[in-house]
């Protein structure tokens, strides 16, 4: 539709006026929309005085960056008060393995799915796929369990563990989706030529795959760095992801309300994932997309 | 024997994701389920003694109220978002010049955790120093705006922080349609004459049925697993009274020590994501076939 915008090019007066109307609107969604970032960042950066006195949209009179320093380093959660900064570095730790391993797994999965059909491969991906829809409270107990059992209860691999696991079906659901658009002569042919399964993922597939890995890895990585439920769920005291540790900064109940403090740490949680939209807006919009139209 | 691992390695590939996938989500489906037929409290037990669990969990008041808030919240965050997000669409979709860069502000909170939105919610809705005292300061003496901290509108708070987060992701799918319409119809269309408005009602938006299915889909899976975002802007509260199934779980199951009500609520969770994602998936997965 990109040549048939539903405009004419008349300039009439009455057609000048809505086109500012239609502006207007735009731009006041815009303003919903930045508001909660600009009124955080300001907040971050007044002194506590400053925020009692003023308004909450006004910016500060005297910028102070205290409050970042004190969300990084100083911060309690709790009983400890290290700040954000142990957490930041847990949900680092944590998420690139667990973005590296379920890409990888999920690009076999999906080359298989699309390409080296067997009897049963499409019963496989329909498990998977259903599996990305489960709310994942009906998994919580049993996982607790499981890695009690396993001895990784309460730490780092454990919680690399559970995103690999549940971020299976939407990685691989992303590879194969991306390699059934790739014609089936070209395994074919490559198979005449002597070439094995390894061989023609490592020298066909896998150079293709460039745009797909930037999707998967840009929206598991979004997954896992925003992810609340299993962090909560399964840590303790010290292998807390980055979410978990804002939230209690934010609930802890010792001390002066800090809400400088508070919004500085929810800025510096945010940043990672903000700064991948930034960067790749286009892919993380397309994982979102490819995420919930099934192709 | 090469010959026979060559044959066999995409099944053995596969294999490993396969098991993980049927025991830890269908194993651990069914032994949730399992687990909510028994009297399991503190520990789990494995003796079925039928559907007390869901007995107690729908004569517990406070299950009552988590599902009375997920239909109020599912409702008006689903509806809500895909107005707004179909409206923004429709908007942007009229050559704008700084498309891109209105695109990239209304997309943005999708990026974000819903504990950093619920924070930052949290703080603007806080009513001795946010919102409120800013108007209030404004010279409106009597506007209220405590919805965060009154039990009656809490609820609608979560909506808000709710539709803030997801409605530029709606808007972004409905743009994608309104993109793949055929731009012959609608050329074809403008020369007879018809209205803009025309345009849109009755052709573009009827023939965007499945962009409308697949937007519903994702937004009640979203306001289903719902958790995050209370956790961070009320906490459940005031009381309980913004509990929705996704807390009343947690809470069952980690601070009070109940896994029969755990698993007995996180069951019907599953129920419900059932009853909206298996119809979808069947009629996708058959109109593939066709």
């Amino acid at each position: 539709m990109t040549d048939t915008a539903l405009h004419t090019n008349s300039r009439s007066p009455g057609v000048i006026v809505l086109r500012w109307g239609l502006f207007l609107i735009l731009g006041l969604f815009a303003l919903f929309y930045l508001m909660p970032l600009f009124v955080m960042l300001t907040t971050s950066l007044k002194s506590l005085e400053e925020i009692r006195t003023g308004s909450l949209v006004a910016l500060p009179r005297e910028v102070t960056f205290e409050a970042w320093r004190t969300a990084w380093s100083g911060a309690c959660t709790g009983i400890q008060c290290e700040g954000l900064r142990p957490y930041f570095w847990n949900s680092v730790i944590l998420a690139i393995p667990a973005v590296a391993i379920s890409t990888i797994l999920g690009a076999m999965n999906g080359y298989v799915i699309a390409q080296w059909k067997f009897k049963g491969a499409n019963f496989v991906f329909s498990l998977l796929l259903f599996g990305c829809f489960i709310p994942f409270q009906v998994v919580l107990l049993p996982m607790a369990r499981m890695l009690g059992l396993l001895g990784i209860a309460g730490t780092i691999p454990g919680l690399i563990f559970v995103h690999v696991i549940y971020g299976l079906g939407f990685t691989t659901l992303f590879f194969r989706n991306y390699y059934v658009t790739i014609p089936a002569e070209l395994v074919k042919a490559a198979k005449v030529d002597g070439a094995g399964f390894f061989r023609i993922f490592w020298s066909i597939f896998l150079p293709l795959s460039l745009p797909i890995i930037v999707v998967t890895i840009i929206w598991q990585f979004t997954q896992i760095w925003n992810d609340f439920l299993f962090g909560v769920s399964f840590s303790q005291a010290g292998t807390q992801p980055v979410t978990v540790a804002l939230n209690n900064i934010v609930n802890s109940t010792t001390g002066v309300k800090e809400y400088n403090v508070d919004m500085a740490a929810a800025i510096i949680a945010a940043l990672p994932t903000l700064l991948v939209y930034v960067v790749a807006g286009k892919y993380f919009i397309r994982g979102l997309t490819a995420g919930s139209v099934k192709g | 024997m090469t010959e026979w691992l060559e044959r066999h390695i995409p099944k053995m590939v596969l294999a490993p994701s396969f098991i993980a996938i049927l025991v830890f989500v269908y194993g651990f489906i069914a032994w949730t389920g399992w687990v909510s037929l028994t009297r399991s409290k503190l520990l789990p037990k494995y003796d079925i003694v039928g559907l007390i669990q869901y007995e107690r969990l729908f004569d517990s008041p406070r299950w009552d109220t988590a599902l009375t808030n997920l239909w109020i919240f599912g409702g008006l965050f689903i509806t809500t978002a895909m107005v707004l997000g179909l409206m923004l669409a429709i908007l942007l979709d009229q050559k704008i010049r700084v498309e891109g860069a209105l695109r990239t502000i209304y997309l943005y909170p999708m990026a974000l955790s819903m504990i950093v939105t619920g924070t930052a919610w949290k703080w603007i809705m806080n009513p001795g120093l946010g919102l409120q005292k800013m108007v209030q300061d404004w010279g409106f003496e009597n506007f209220t705006f405590d919805w965060v901290i009154n039990p009656d509108r809490a609820i609608y708070a979560v909506v808000i922080a709710g539709v803030w987060q997801s409605s530029g992701f709606v808007m972004a799918l409905f743009l994608a349609g309104l993109r793949s319409v055929d731009g012959e119809i609608i050329k074809a269309a403008q020369v007879d004459g018809i209205p803009n408005w025309r345009i849109y009602t009755a052709i573009i938006i009827p023939s965007m049925a499945p962009v409308f299915l697949s937007a519903f889909i994702v937004l009640a899976h979203l306001a289903i697993k719902s958790f995050d975002l209370v956790i961070a802007l009320t906490g459940g509260g005031p009381g309980y009274a913004t509990d929705l199934p996704a807390t009343y779980m947690y809470a069952m199951a980690f601070s009070r020590g109940d896994i029969g009500q755990a698993a007995s609520s996180a069951m019907v969770m599953m129920a419900v994501v059932f009853a909206i994602i298996v119809p979808y998936l069947y009629s996708e997965l058959r109109a593939k076939h066709d």
